[in-house]
């Protein structure tokens, strides 16, 4: 039976074969908690290779065909389209149940000062985030993997940036990634061939290359998870999986099934041509082709199973539609249900055996959660006033960034913060909405009339917004617990964060003010607010840029991490985790590349280890 | 200045204090929403809203215009954004109705757009009978401009028309939102996008040599 609500796509050969829970099979080989970025990549490795594996997510099932609103006009939403708080992003943003709060889902900060709280994003639907997300895709470089051993504060990794570098090019090859290779420094290339052509630049990140040049910022074609041309189904299937003709095959058909950018709608809304990466269209329609996945949606886990012999048999979890508590068994366990969720389900699996809620011998599941420093600066720039009309809508992203370019200087002390940003860009003429014209009044004083929309037009596109993207150290005031009284609505004890950020932040928050302030002045442009100087003041709160990682940290020993190189719990070898709990530093560059590259090579451990009969 | 607390108080003065927002606001309230019923508490649309459907004005919660209300917020909407040789104006694309929708929306900051816009418009109307002894829609095109000049800047010295100013504000906001969301508004700016194409050209010969980078 299946439980799918939403036509069959008219495009897509490849049946969507999910099930309900009474159709659940005895045993798996291996369940897979969360169907994002981190879900998907395992379970598509997994069953390419002829694993039986079992994936439950807590939201509903979610069709990009059919659902996307690909080019519908601001004008056919309720309040134009405008965020509120069901839908936090705008109307037409792809998330279902989702946004800082989720109703009856609720967690707590233990502090309510400024600066101390945590904010956490959570949707409830097939694919989780990775149908609204911003798809930019950087690789970490060689010094991400091994901070500490740079300037002495947070973790080494226990890979180099080598261990993963296949990884990286096997994830680009599948998913399909745009950019360019610069050899900049720790701003890795990708092997030759993998990366698709980028864009080309639109008129306020070419003007903007132009004048960053006289601060010294490489403007340069950012990385983001689009087609800008159709997969080669020809030849990347056969290095994707050597050996394995069915595999091939089957990933051919759903590479052939993605059409290429066609340059319009936003990637915010998802993309019913499959032209961007989202776990539902390009990780799970392969995986479930083989016949090797069932997909069981509203089935929110609560806990682990544990076995005398200290193994995870399997999860406890609740059938959001009946209410019913079930449980499912298989030889491994893997969360992957975003990096505190899944910190959850292991602080709320306590027993007498485990006190402390299970893989926690080490006390460090909780700890150490990160999110991206992020601050922002707008401007107008005069030059980019009364351009000719041309279209830039684009890739429905950036085409251009800024990678971090200050390495020397800040490794010499001269910055006051350890650790760097990269610049986003947000610029154009894009369809209009309801702030677009907001900004007017700035300029104009305030008009109205003929005048009004004379302005209008001419200030139309020239407005432009600059928004760093930082990596934040860890640091022993930003966990999480659970908290000792409030339950959720499916009476799951709900997760209570500590929050902090440290001066490294806050500087680093302050100088990405300033230097977009100069990249503003430089480009003959007006700035709209005065950057701050106080970086707690210019730094956005904890959780709202949606990187959380960390929380179940790897390490070389199982006394001061949770996992070991492959997603591994020390404590109990069958349970992996591939989401992002096990970061244990979390780079400038946007997570999401480098959770699917891990639980890509986390999955092939697990191959290997089950061939051995070691697991 | 009239105290609202001492004897009698011409319309005009209740409603500058109740625009500057002192205690009496509740009182006052009642009687000049009495028409509307309070938004806050009903429901929106929802965590998980169809997004392929197209909705209206009114499909999610119920709207508030007075067929007066509406009038003059039409009057308005189209004072701001008038029909020129490029678009019509907003109170042709029914931007009155978008905004109708927005101040009855029941959502956090909704409601105190709705008791600005309300107490703007009847301001509106008593500023106009004071200037020139009509409502504002009966008013001629050069008398409503004359009002809607002293309250349309950003920086406003007068105090008696801060309030008003700031209900201008918003409402223009409102109408270019609600404006430039339409197919002719987006035309009217020179939006060509929404549409597929089989590549992305970027910016064209024109337009960077204006940039100056030809």
């Amino acid at each position: 039976m299946l439980t799918a609500t939403s036509p069959d796509p008219p495009t897509v050969l490849i049946p969507m074969p999910h099930i309900s829970a009474k159709d659940l099979k005895s045993n798996y080989d291996v369940i897979v908690v969360g169907s994002g970025a981190g879900g998907g990549q395992t379970a598509y490795t997994l069953a390419m290779e002829g694993v039986k594996v079992l994936m439950l997510e807590a939201g509903r099932n979610y069709d990009p065909a059919s659902e996307t609103p690909m080019f519908q006009e601001n004008f056919r939403a309720p309040l134009r389209g405008a965020s509120t708080p069901d839908k936090p992003f705008g109307f037409y943003d792809a998330t279902v149940d989702g946004g800082w709060q989720v109703p009856g889902e609720p967690y707590t900060n233990a502090s309510s000062e400024p600066g101390r709280k945590f904010e956490w994003w959570r949707s409830r639907m097939l694919g989780g985030r990775t149908n609204h997300w911003g798809r930019i895709s950087l690789r970490n470089g060689p010094y991400d993997f091994k901070p500490y051993s740079r300037d002495g504060l947070g973790f080494d990794w226990p890979i180099n940036y080598e261990d993963l570098a296949e990884y990286y090019d096997r994830v680009e090859m599948l998913i399909g990634v745009y950019g360019s290779n610069e050899g900049l420094e720790n701003t890795p290339n990708s092997s030759p061939g993998v990366l698709q052509p980028p864009p080309k630049a639109r008129a306020g990140e070419v003007f903007t290359r132009h004048h960053g040049r006289k601060l010294g910022l490489p403007v340069i074609p950012i990385h983001r998870a689009v087609l800008s041309t159709r997969l080669d189904s020809k030849t990347i299937p056969a290095k994707l999986h050597p050996r394995n003709p069915r595999a091939q095959s089957i990933l051919a058909q759903a590479m052939d099934e993605r059409a290429a950018c066609f340059w319009a709608t936003p990637c915010g809304r998802g993309c019913s041509i499959k032209a961007n990466y989202q776990s539902t269209t390009v990780h799970l329609p392969p995986a479930l082709a083989t016949g090797n996945l069932d997909i069981l949606s509203d089935a929110m886990v609560s806990e682990l199973i544990m076995s005398d012999a200290g193994k995870a048999t399997g999860v406890k979890f609740i059938e959001r539609k009946s209410r019913q508590e079930m449980q499912v068994k298989a030889r491994i366990v893997v969360l992957s249900a975003s990096a505190c969720e899944s910190v959850r389900v292991l602080l709320n699996s306590k027993s007498a055996r485990y006190p402390n809620g299970v893989a926690n011998s080490s006390g460090k599941v909780g700890k150490y959660i990160m999110d991206t420093v992020g601050a922002r600066l707008s401007g107008q720039i005069p030059a980019l006033e009364n351009l000719p009309a041309h279209n830039e809508d684009g890739a429905g992203g950036g085409h251009v960034y800024v990678p971090w370019w200050l390495y020397r200087e800040q490794h010499a002390g001269k910055l006051g913060f350890a650790r760097g940003y990269h610049i986003e860009f947000t610029s154009g003429r894009q369809m209009p909405g309801m702030g677009t014209f907001s900004p007017l009044d700035w300029i104009n004083g305030g008009r109205y009339g003929r005048a009004f929309k004379e302005d209008a037009r001419r200030y139309y596109g020239s407005f432009i917004g600059y928004a760093g993207r930082g990596e934040m150290i860890p640091n022993e005031d930003s966990f999480c617990e659970i908290d000792p009284v409030v339950r959720d609505k499916w009476g799951i004890p709900v997760l209570r964060f500590h929050w902090k950020w440290s001066e490294h932040e806050n500087r680093q928050a302050a100088h990405m003010q300033q230097t977009f302030a100069d990249l503003i002045s430089a480009m003959g442009g007006r700035v709209r607010s005065a950057p701050e100087k106080d970086g707690s003041k210019a730094i956005e709160p904890g959780g709202s840029i949606i990187h959380e990682v960390g929380g179940a940290i790897m390490g070389s020993t199982a006394r001061n991490s949770v996992t070991n190189q492959w997603c591994q719990t020390w404590d109990v070898k069958n349970l992996f985790l591939t989401d992002g709990a096990p970061f244990c530093s979390n780079a400038d560059k946007n997570p999401t590349l480098t959770i699917m590259a891990l639980a890509w090579r986390s999955a092939d451990y697990m191959l290997e280890e089950m061939r051995k009969g070691n697991l | 200045m009239n105290s609202p607390l001492s004897g009698r108080l011409d319309r005009r003065a209740a409603i500058k204090w109740m625009l500057a927002g002192t205690a009496t606001v509740m009182v006052i309230d009642r009687a000049t929403f009495a028409q509307s019923s309070p938004v806050s508490g009903g429901k929106g649309y929802g965590t998980d809203p169809d997004l392929i459907k197209e909705y209206k004005p009114g499909d999610f919660w119920p709207l508030t215009f007075t067929d007066h209300q509406r009038r003059t917020a039409t009057m308005l909407c189209s004072v701001i954004i008038p029909a020129d040789e490029r678009s019509p104006s907003a109170g042709e694309l029914l931007v009155q109705d978008f905004i109708d929708e927005w101040i009855s929306a029941p959502y956090p900051g909704h409601d105190r757009d709705r008791e600005r816009i309300l107490s703007g418009l009847v301001w509106l109307d008593g500023e106009s009978k004071t200037r020139f002894g009509r409502v504002f829609i009966e008013l001629k095109e050069g008398q409503q401009s004359a009002i809607c000049a002293d309250i349309c800047r950003e920086e406003v010295k007068q105090p008696e028309w801060v309030e008003p100013s700031r209900f201008f504000k918003r409402f223009r906001d409102l109408t270019a939102g609600g404006f430039y969301t339409t197919r002719e508004g987006m035309l009217d700016v020179g939006y060509v996008g929404n549409v597929p194409l089989a590549t992305f050209e970027g910016p064209g010969p024109e337009v960077l040599a204006k940039l100056g980078l030809a």
